[in-house]
């Protein structure tokens, strides 16, 4: 299923090979994976809860060892992704920010650890936090923002490095459906614009459909990829995309592939 | 109270307002007096003082009627009146016996936070060393002080320092229970963040673990600041000393032998401010460190 219109030579950004997850007492979180993810592709990890897609996603960012199998970023082990000169951030669930301190500090947070000179990192806060529409914000604290707002403030801090891969695990699962779309939205101009690579987790069809070029569907108990598929609609992508047939079509067709992957757990079962 | 807003109606609201919230209770008594919406006498601010100072008058004129009605002798109960008129006469010793248990009370509070932060530090170093020593930190809270300070007194010379030492044992346990579970208590995720970022262990202590920390340990200190003046009190009474390091606890116990109960009356009344003075400090040194980001100092009531 890997995209045949990139060349062969190009340094894939993230390689999975056979990485699984079984955790001590047995239980298999992650069956193994075989994942090429090209520099560039917005890719999308969804299926139901327990099916492993914030593990595959944690793995990545190097969070969680495989208990067995191997992941390359731009073919380096994940620890040693600082020598390849590539960066990555990673966005949280939750906005997870300092409740101490002001939009600006936590934003500044992954430079002040990087050692990165005062003067430098405050401006390249101020130039994130512009980009995600907070720089009138920069002096609050985060419980003064909405959910949303505070989202934004996360995506900020993980642009702020200027990553090369942008982990998402499940971002705006805790926002109200039009603020999700509109952040949606807000996103997949970041990444044009920043040629970024991003992995992004979710439980929600529609959002994997508007947002990736490319849909791996997972399903649980064992956690798995099931199947892989490319959603061609061209970038950029309006509003109205999702009112229109091809949309449905791709809905349709990533929902029929869920109670498909579902079906034969509930078979297994019985 | 209900006739305050609800702090900020909605985040589109809360968004408008580009100043920090943290004074948002403030902003909203600022405005009310400005325009002198409501009445001074209605304000929370006012209320939470006036209100128990009203209950405090009350409670001194129904006492001060009891002993002149009844009759009761001043070596029973004596009237406020004659209380406060001790504390004046009396002021020259009492004043001097306040001073050395306040300066204890304040010496074995600062041991006492300065060796919990550090055991507390010791602690979260390792899960194998804080399961080797807690028990032992219970140990010291468990033992009663009454029982254990013969035993300091005897054993220090220093009559002052072995009086701050008791205190200060009697102290130590919030503390250290409280920074402990603070120091552990950093959010999961955020930890990963740190961790995905490479952070070394000084950065997550000071940037991390000291900020997470800081409402448990102030909650610890507000406990302790108290139990530092009960163990004064306590040492003093076993130490019993005379003299020129008398406490407020010897003068209690001398006036209690000469049943000049007036001047025990001033005395305890001393001991009660003292705990008040210490308690409202605590509180305005929270509000300071931890105004505005936690939950427990920003809520809008």
């Amino acid at each position: 299923m890997s995209g045949s219109e990139i060349p062969a030579a190009a340094i894939p950004a993230v390689e999975v090979l056979s990485a699984e997850k079984t955790y001590p007492g047995g239980t298999q979180a992650l069956l193994p994976v075989d994942l090429r993810i090209e520099e560039g592709e917005f890719v999308t990890l969804l299926g139901p809860s327990g099916c492993g897609k914030s593990t595959l996603l944690k793995m990545v960012a190097g969070l969680l060892e495989p208990s067995d199998g191997r992941l390359l970023l731009w073919r380096k082990p994940v620890p040693q992704l600082q020598a390849s000169g590539k960066k990555m951030a990673f966005v949280f669930q939750q906005p997870t920010l300092m409740p101490w301190s002001s939009v600006h500090t936590n934003v500044r947070l992954p430079l002040d650890l990087a050692g990165v000179p005062r003067a430098e990192a405050d401006a390249r806060v101020t130039e994130a936090l512009q980009l995600v529409g907070l720089a009138r914000f920069a002096k609050a604290l985060p419980r003064e923002l909405s959910g949303g707002m505070q989202m934004r403030v996360s995506i900020a801090r993980g642009l702020v490095t200027e990553p090369d891969l942008l982990l998402m695990d499940e971002p705006f699962g805790a926002l109200d459906e039009i603020t999700r779309h509109k952040l949606d939205a807000e996103l997949l101009e970041l990444w044009s614009k920043k040629k970024l690579t991003v992995i992004f987790v979710t439980h929600s069809i529609h959002e994997a459909v508007f947002l990736s070029s490319r849909v791996v569907m997972m399903a649980a108990r064992p956690g798995r990829v099931v199947e892989e598929f490319r959603i061609d609609a061209p970038y950029p992508r309006p509003a109205d995309f999702m009112l229109g047939p091809e949309f449905a079509r791709h809905a349709q067709q990533l929902q029929s592939s869920l109670l498909r992957a579902s079906a034969i757990v509930e078979e297994s079962l019985s | 109270m209900s006739a305050l807003p609800a702090s900020i109606p909605d985040d589109a609201a809360r968004a408008a307002d580009s100043r920090p919230a943290a004074t948002g209770a403030r902003a909203v008594a600022v405005v009310k007096s400005g325009k002198a919406a409501t009445p001074w006498l209605l304000q929370p601010k006012v209320q939470r003082v006036l209100l128990p100072a009203l209950v405090g008058l009350v409670l001194l004129l129904v006492w001060q009627a009891l002993v002149t009605l009844l009759e009761l002798p001043p070596y029973l109960v004596p009237s406020p009146l004659l209380m406060l008129q001790t504390l004046m006469t009396d002021w020259a010793a009492l004043g001097l016996s306040l001073w050395v248990t306040v300066k204890i009370t304040l010496l074995a509070f600062a041991l006492a936070t300065v060796a919990g932060v550090l055991i507390s530090f010791v602690f979260v170093q390792s899960k194998l060393i804080e399961t080797a020593l807690f028990p032992y930190a219970v140990l010291l809270q468990v033992t009663p002080i009454v029982a254990v300070a013969p035993l300091i007194i005897i054993w220090v010379k220093d009559p002052v320092l072995s009086m701050v030492i008791c205190a200060a044992l009697v102290a130590l346990f919030p503390i250290i229970s409280n920074t402990t579970l603070g120091l552990r208590s950093v959010e999961p995720d955020l930890l990963a963040y740190f961790k995905l970022n490479r952070a070394t262990r000084l950065q997550v202590l000071m940037r991390l673990r000291i900020p997470s920390a800081l409402p448990y340990f102030f909650g610890g200190l507000r406990i302790s600041s108290g139990l530092a003046l009960i163990g004064a009190v306590v040492a003093e009474f076993v130490a019993g000393t005379g003299g020129q390091g008398a406490g407020l606890a010897y003068q209690i116990l001398q006036a209690g032998f000469q049943l000049n109960i007036p001047r025990m009356f001033a005395a305890l009344l001393l001991i009660s401010l003292t705990g008040v003075a210490l308690f409202v400090l605590m509180a305005w040194c929270t509000r300071r460190a931890l105004g505005g980001w936690h939950a427990s100092e920003s809520g809008s009531d």
